[in-house]
């Protein structure tokens, strides 16, 4: 086995990831808080927790619930808001060489736009993921990943107003995930990264009240894999543009079924709360897989599900 | 902050649903200040998906000691645990109890309500060593509840018995023991942890008194390292009140900084 030394970069075409795994948005903070656990530079890219454009106070806790296999999450995108994170955050995170994509967050598609115009000067950053699962005050509540046009004219604006890559991260609380991918692609995003939390509530039975103070909260975990990955395969199916997995990813095993299916990267996420070292021992995984199978470049995995 | 994936359980005593764990673990033990806090892993299974955070109950050179009470799926897990298993943890996290140089030679409180006396041994054991006085107050529901009371006088310390129906010592609430306590003696320093109203009504008690409190807070926690935002409390900060984290800016906070639960901020 001597001399195999396979190639684990991975090509979104905008940017050259040395390896396909992501740190998630959410589950990897500011990613200062893993230096500790895992070298940052041996990620394929960091995905900041999501960013308003002001800083927002989150929800009442408690936040957190768990259920057989899965995590569901009521934070409710508590941040410090953009002007924070330039003069806090980002000047800690110049030594690292990993990518940093930022999560844009926003109540109106216009503070959208606002973080990416402020962001915009930040050489640092690498691309925008724009979350449009987040609560949009103009339509109800609704969040934009909900309808296709209403992430038509999202992402247009943000691609309109970006001077980065944009991905957009999709919802999968829809009827027809391809619908809202193939609205993403034609108003001019770069990727699609899917997929967000899955809208779930949990009931404590002795008080009959919702274990979350927010009363629905997002489900992540291993619980969604099977459900992301038919999307995954979906949207991958359906769109040009690279697409991006996530949803329960905890080994290597799992990164490789969504890039079978036709992920050119994927995002790790709750498996970071439950092991800081998680990111870094997935690449491991994937990489033993590559030189047990011969495989000499990772890419070549990319889209290969056989179906007769 | 360190991961051991193989801390080693060394001794395991229990009390009914009360059990402490003795695990070999070095570099964390090394590290380890008393009210921070570990999270441990409790099986390799997907559920319960997350860790699961314990104050350090008391460390010796190369191992850190757990105390708990079986409240839930994870903790009747770590429940089945024994010597020779090995466990995956996290630690040590969080900020622990401040000790102030100018408390030396003098006499503080330290209060426990039931599981809450956990983290109070190794701050007792550093008092100490630092030539301050801890006198304790341990409350439980019953006589049964207060297993580690032997523990505490075999090592010597002064510590006083609450339950609440009297089985053992003052009946009545440890916050009512504690109160009673403070009619003869102004101690410097006040420090507890236990269930809620129990804090709350210890604090109120050192705020007459203008006794500086702090106070472990337990909370559900994601990750325990500052990542998730999921453990939160509201936390006074300047002139307003914010969600901070408990893992990373707590566990332990001032008794000034505080919200209760139930209270406006």
């Amino acid at each position: 086995m001597s001399g195999l030394n396979p190639d684990f970069s991975a090509d979104l075409g905008f940017l050259k990831l040395r390896n396909p795994v992501l740190a998630a948005s959410g589950t990897f903070g500011y990613g200062l808080e893993f230096a500790s656990f895992v070298d940052l530079d041996k990620l394929g890219g960091i995905i900041v927790k999501g960013l308003y454009f002001y800083p927002r106070p989150g929800n009442p806790p408690p936040r957190l619930v768990e259920s057989p296999s899965g995590l569901i999450n009521s934070v409710g995108l508590q941040g410090i808001g953009v002007h924070a994170f330039c003069e806090k955050i980002l000047p800690q995170l110049e030594k690292i060489r990993t990518p940093i994509i930022i999560n844009v967050c926003g109540e109106e598609d216009e503070e959208y736009a606002a973080v990416i115009d402020f962001l915009n000067k930040e050489e640092r950053i690498a691309a925008f993921e724009l979350n449009i699962s987040c609560p949009n005050v103009k339509q109800n509540g609704l969040c934009p990943g909900l309808s296709a046009e209403a992430t038509f004219s999202l992402v247009r604006l943000a691609k309109r107003t970006s001077r980065r890559p944009l991905i957009t991260k999709l919802s999968p609380n829809v009827t027809n995930i391809v619908e809202i991918a193939k609205a993403a692609e034609e108003a001019g995003s770069d990727a699609v990264s899917l997929v967000n939390t899955f809208l779930a509530l949990a009931v404590d039975v002795e008080t009959r009240r919702p274990r979350l103070t927010n009363i629905f909260g997002g489900l992540s975990g291993p619980a969604i894999k099977p459900l992301a990955l038919r999307m995954v395969y979906q949207a991958a199916a359906a769109v040009q543009i690279p697409v991006i997995g996530i949803g329960g990813i905890m080994t290597g095993r799992d990164a490789l079924e969504f890039l079978i299916v036709g992920a050119r990267a994927v995002e790790v996420g709750t498996a970071n709360l439950v092991d800081p070292e998680a990111t870094i021992r997935i690449i491991k995984e994937i990489e033993d897989y590559c030189r047990e199978k011969k495989i000499m470049k990772v890419e070549d995995i990319v889209g290969t599900l056989k179906i007769d | 902050m360190l991961k051991d994936a193989r801390a080693r359980i060394i001794h395991k005593e229990s009390w009914k649903h009360y059990h402490l764990l003795s695990i070999e673990t070095s570099p964390i033990a090394r590290e380890a200040q008393p009210g921070q806090f570990l999270m441990v892993r409790v099986d390799s299974l997907p559920y319960p998906l997350l860790r699961r955070p314990f104050s350090i109950h008391a460390r010796d050179k190369d191992t850190v000691h757990i105390f708990f009470a079986e409240a839930g799926v994870g903790t009747a897990i770590l429940a089945g645990k024994g010597a020779g298993d090995s466990l995956d943890i996290l630690g040590p996290l969080g900020k622990g109890f401040a000790v102030e140089k100018s408390l030396k030679g003098k006499t503080v409180f330290l209060a426990g309500g039931g599981r809450g006396i956990a983290p109070l041994y190794f701050l007792a054991q550093e008092l100490r060593n630092r030539d301050i006085q801890p006198k304790l107050f341990y409350g439980g529901r019953t006589a049964s509840d207060l297993p580690l009371l032997p523990k505490f006088e075999a090592a010597g310390f002064s510590i006083l018995a609450s339950t609440d129906n009297g089985s053992l010592g003052f009946k009545g609430f440890v916050s009512s023991l504690l109160k009673e306590e403070l009619e003869r003696l102004q101690p410097a320093h006040i420090y507890a942890c236990g269930p809620e109203p129990m804090m709350k009504t210890i604090a109120a008690c050192a705020d007459t008194r203008n006794i500086p409190a702090q106070f472990s807070l337990e909370a559900i926690m994601g990750c325990g390292i500052g990542a998730c935002w999921g453990c939160v409390r509201r936390i006074k900060r300047g002139d307003k009140a914010e969600w901070v984290k408990t893992c990373e800016d707590g566990p332990v906070f001032r008794s000034s900084e505080i919200v209760w639960q139930g209270e406006d901020s």
